[in-house]
């Protein structure tokens, strides 16, 4: 499956150091803002036990888990520390103000 | 025969004479002190941190009341000395006391000179010399009124700070053209400037008093230029005069002051002087290390070592605000026969200045950045000749011969004759020689057993330095549990630089203090975030993405990410109204689990986060706001029925905690509060296993605290008794406003109560009236701002965004 870029918002949609969701059929994805501006999207679940990263604090680009502070690495998908895990990361970007993710990249892991 | 030893005046001089002498012959004297000022002895330097409440009186003692009773001195308190008959050898105290002498001590120390113009006498005009004035500022200090300090020196400028840092709008009247004209150089004075200006302390330079206005009492200072300025409180720090009044009295032979030879002996070979009264060589003396050296000189000649001379030396001068840096340091003058060498760094604040003579460093003015100060004062005692590294010298130690820029190799290669702490006059050598010899570990033991950093605590980073060189890894230089791996700083630090350093939104906190992060990470937003509304209700504005998602969602999240939610039922009361409007909301919302809590209320699980802002609408319909189940704040207030209905009921105890609840909820404090309301001593409301709790007796109320029963089980203790519930929610108010203040994040009140003392607590909110009072003002002024329910603010629309999904992709757009 190729990858299909769907626009889901505005930037502004987003708090900074903050996360909104955006539901697929194949899941939910946490499109996170951060501090200096940068847009991450991974899938809103934790690798430990399914907390819904989207809720947990921001900062760098890492998110906290709010379940039990997992940290886990925007960038990356992968759990930082003495944790093992990842999630998946879903592409995103930025074409002005508009926001883009790539759903594609979802489907396949579903598929 | 043990010979009478009388000294007048009990400071800081005196204080370290005795040390010495009780030190080299500990039986010769019997010693009886006259103290004036009705308390022991203390640090006067530090009373600047205390006016800025960095510190309080306790942590400034330097001799407490023991002391003198194990070293058998006979300590006069409020005594002041009225005459000395050196016919007789007595002297008699105001209060009528007679004592002999062998040898009599005069340390009578120095007065604040008051400019004689208009209004000088008003109330409301104070100077800056003793913990009486401290007090007498703070106590103005609450009204948050205009302050002028006249005198832009030393003291007047640790003045303003302190007194901006007590929250009151302060202008600083200098009569030179720059600010500490004696110790720092135009262009350091126009820094010093800028930066106290930066504060909002407003300076005026070139001022020159005329009067202060008023009628009795202080209105306002009117300057020669006829500026008016608008105060209630006036500070004298003009300059001192030694005090030298008494000694002339007694026919002793004074100028400046009493005048001394190099050993500190008066015209009469059995009359001693030294500190801020004394002259010696025509100089007389402000600074703690000259008068520490006459301490020792005096000491040993009282010791029989008549050859112990006192020597001129120049002393460095350091400003003790908080987060202003400022070093002076020898002759700064400029002259045909002299050079310097300067570095700005107008971005960072930083100026350094040497001035050389004959290749030798003869004085140095160094702001913004001072930690080589200790280097050049060494290169200048030693007249240490510096064209070899002339190109490089003002970048300071670590620059020479191409080292590193490691802070620790410029300690390592002072030489061990260094000085380090200015005040006490301790050289490097002494400082490891003696970690070395005596196996000290610590910052304060090191203080307790060479006095370095013991008393203005500038040179602490420095004494921090040489245990770490000394003892490598078995020196833990924190000891204080940093806040998270974004500081090294404690959480109790933190607290107090962002009060004394005005530090009022996050990214402050991170920039002034200097975090190794960009944005913090999830320990320590949430603890700043708490912080900063805590410490300055009305200005700071909560930074909901530093808040964990309970609270910034106003619900508590479940293992499966749905949400809990609980509304308050004050003290546990409820009626018929309220529980239909939650059976028809957990009707409507298919609410899975309905279940009661162990704080009288009753919880429902299982709601998904888009369905919170209505479930929210419907219970508010009913009148019901939130319980603040998830909140580090006030939870519940459980009761029973008290006098309402129980027969053994002594007081409303459902009454007083509704009264409880309705003034307390909505407040923010380190970790939850809970609390409950016993209606008597069978306390079924379980009242001594809370955070705070009280027990109704016929004759009042029993109020209890530093309860536990979660990961740990403890019983609470007594805070004390009060017979209305008037008083009883001030000392309970007080008491949680005391623990928002100092409380650690997350620290709940039994682990705060440990660190800080039972007593303590008992001390500031049950005995002392006027500092419960005060914790309690502030509790109600921040409540102006906390009390507002945070559902109805969601219903109307706060923070939409949180409950609802950005986008929704359908099917067709994702399998395309």
């Amino acid at each position: 499956m190729t990858m299909k870029w769907v626009e889901v918002g505005s930037i502004d949609d987003i708090p900074i150091r903050g996360a909104r969701c955006v539901n697929t059929p194949k899941g939910r994805i946490a499109v996170f803002r951060t501090a200096e501006g940068r847009v991450f999207a991974i899938e809103d679940q934790c690798p430990h036990k399914g907390g819904p990263l989207s809720q947990g604090i921001v900062h760098g680009t890492a998110v906290t888990c709010p379940l039990h502070n997992w940290v886990i690495s925007l960038e990356t998908g992968k759990a930082q520390g003495a944790d093992e895990g990842a999630v998946r990361t879903v592409p995103a970007r930025v074409e002005g103000r508009r926001l883009f993710i790539a759903l594609g990249a979802v489907a396949e892991k579903a598929a | 025969m043990t010979e009478k030893l009388v000294i007048i005046g009990n400071g800081m001089a005196p204080g370290r004479m005795l040390e010495h002498l009780l030190e080299a012959v500990p039986d010769r004297y019997q010693v009886t002190i006259f103290n004036a000022e009705p308390r022991v002895n203390y640090d006067r330097i530090m009373l600047s941190p205390v006016l800025s409440g960095e510190k309080d009186y306790e942590q400034i003692i330097i001799h407490g009341d023991g002391w003198y009773v194990r070293n058998g001195i006979t300590l006069y308190k409020g005594h002041k000395i009225v005459a000395i008959d050196r016919v007789a050898k007595t002297v008699t105290s105001s209060e009528g006391v007679t004592e002999s002498y062998d040898k009599l001590v005069i340390a009578t120390g120095s007065n604040p000179l008051i400019i004689p113009v208009p209004g000088h006498d008003f109330a409301g005009v104070l100077t800056y010399r003793d913990l009486d004035d401290v007090n007498a500022m703070l106590l103005a200090a609450q009204s948050r009124a205009k302050a002028v300090v006249i005198g832009g020196g030393l003291l007047g400028l640790e003045a303003a700070a302190g007194l901006q840092a007590q929250g009151m709008d302060v202008t600083v009247v200098h009569l030179m053209p720059s600010l500490m004209e004696r110790q720092l150089d135009p262009a350091a004075g126009y820094l010093l400037q800028k930066a106290l200006e930066e504060r909002g302390i407003r300076v005026l330079t070139k001022a020159n008093t005329k009067a202060i206005l008023g009628s009795g009492k202080v209105e306002g200072v009117e300057l020669a230029d006829g500026t008016v300025i608008p105060a209630t409180l006036v500070i004298m720090a003009a300059g001192i005069r030694p005090n030298a009044a008494l000694a002339g009295e007694a026919g002793l032979t004074v100028g400046r002051g009493i005048v001394v030879d190099h050993g500190m002996r008066t015209s009469d070979p059995d009359i001693f002087a030294l500190g801020e009264c004394a002259e010696v060589g025509g100089h007389v003396y402000g600074l703690v290390a000259p008068l520490y050296e006459m301490a020792r000189v005096a000491a040993a000649q009282l010791a029989g070592d008549e050859g112990a001379r006192f020597v001129h030396i120049d002393t460095p001068t350091k400003l003790k605000v908080t987060g202003i840096d400022v070093y002076s340091l020898g002759d700064f003058a400029d002259g045909d026969d002299r050079e310097e060498i300067v570095l700005r760094d107008a971005a960072a604040g930083v100026y350094k200045r040497l001035i050389l003579k004959d290749n030798r460093i003869i004085g140095t003015v160094l702001f913004g950045e001072v930690t080589d100060g200790a280097w050049f004062n060494d290169l200048k005692k030693k007249s240490a000749n510096i064209s070899e590294m002339r190109d490089t010298l003002i970048f300071g130690p670590a620059f020479q011969g191409g080292g590193s820029v490691d802070p620790g190799a410029a300690v390592a290669a002072l030489p061990d004759d260094a000085e380090i702490c200015g005040c006490n006059g301790i050289c490097k050598g002494k400082i490891t020689g003696t970690i070395t010899a005596k196996g000290l570990t610590t910052l304060d033991e090191v203080r307790a057993h060479t006095k370095a950093s013991a008393s203005c605590g500038t040179c602490t980073g420095l004494v921090e330095q040489l245990m770490e060189l000394t003892l490598g890894d078995a020196f833990d230089r924190t000891a204080v549990q940093p806040m998270c791996a974004c500081t090294t700083l404690g959480h109790d630090d933190v607290r107090r630089l962002i009060k004394a350093k005005s530090l009022k939104t996050v990214p402050a906190v991170m920039q002034e203090l200097e975090w190794k992060t960009s944005c913090g990470c999830a320990k320590c937003r949430p603890a700043l975030n708490y912080y900063l509304v805590s410490d300055w209700p009305d200005e700071y504005a909560d930074d909901y993405q530093s808040r964990f998602v309970n609270e910034r969602v106003h619900a508590n999240i479940q293992k499966d990410g749905t949400f809990s939610v609980v509304p308050r039922m004050w003290g546990g009361v409820t009626s018929s109204a309220e529980l239909r409007a939650i059976a028809d909301v957990v009707d409507k919302f298919a609410i899975p689990t309905v279940k009661v809590t162990g704080g009288q209320r009753i919880d429902m699980l299982g709601i998904r986060k888009e369905d919170l802002p209505a479930v929210w609408a419907d219970l508010g319909k009913a009148g019901f706001v939130s319980g603040h189940a998830y909140a580090k704040g006030l939870r519940t207030v459980k009761t029973c029925v008290g006098t309402d209905w129980c027969r053994f009921g002594t007081q409303d105890s459902t009454g007083l905690g509704i009264r409880l609840e309705k003034f307390m909820w909505g407040s923010w404090t380190p970790a939850k509060v809970k609390m409950a309301v016993s209606g008597c001593p069978r306390n079924c409301a379980e009242a001594t296993c809370k955070d705070v709790g009280v027990i109704c007796v016929d004759s009042g109320y029993e109020i209890h605290f530093a309860g536990a029963a979660g990961l740990d089980i403890k019983g609470t203790e007594i805070l004390g008794q009060v017979k209305t519930e008037d008083e009883a929610i001030e000392h309970i108010a007080a008491l949680v406003q005391m623990y928002r203040e100092q409380g650690r994040y997350l620290e709940r009140i039994y682990k705060w109560a440990r660190r800080v003392g039972l007593d303590e607590i008992r001390r500031q909110i049950v005995r002392d009236g006027d500092k419960r009072r005060a914790y309690f003002d502030r509790f109600v002024f921040s409540q102006k701002f906390a009390q507002v329910d945070p559902w109805s603010e969601r219903v109307s629309g706060k923070d939409k965004h949180e409950f609802r999904p950005m986008a929704t992709v359908g099917f067709a757009e994702a399998a395309e």
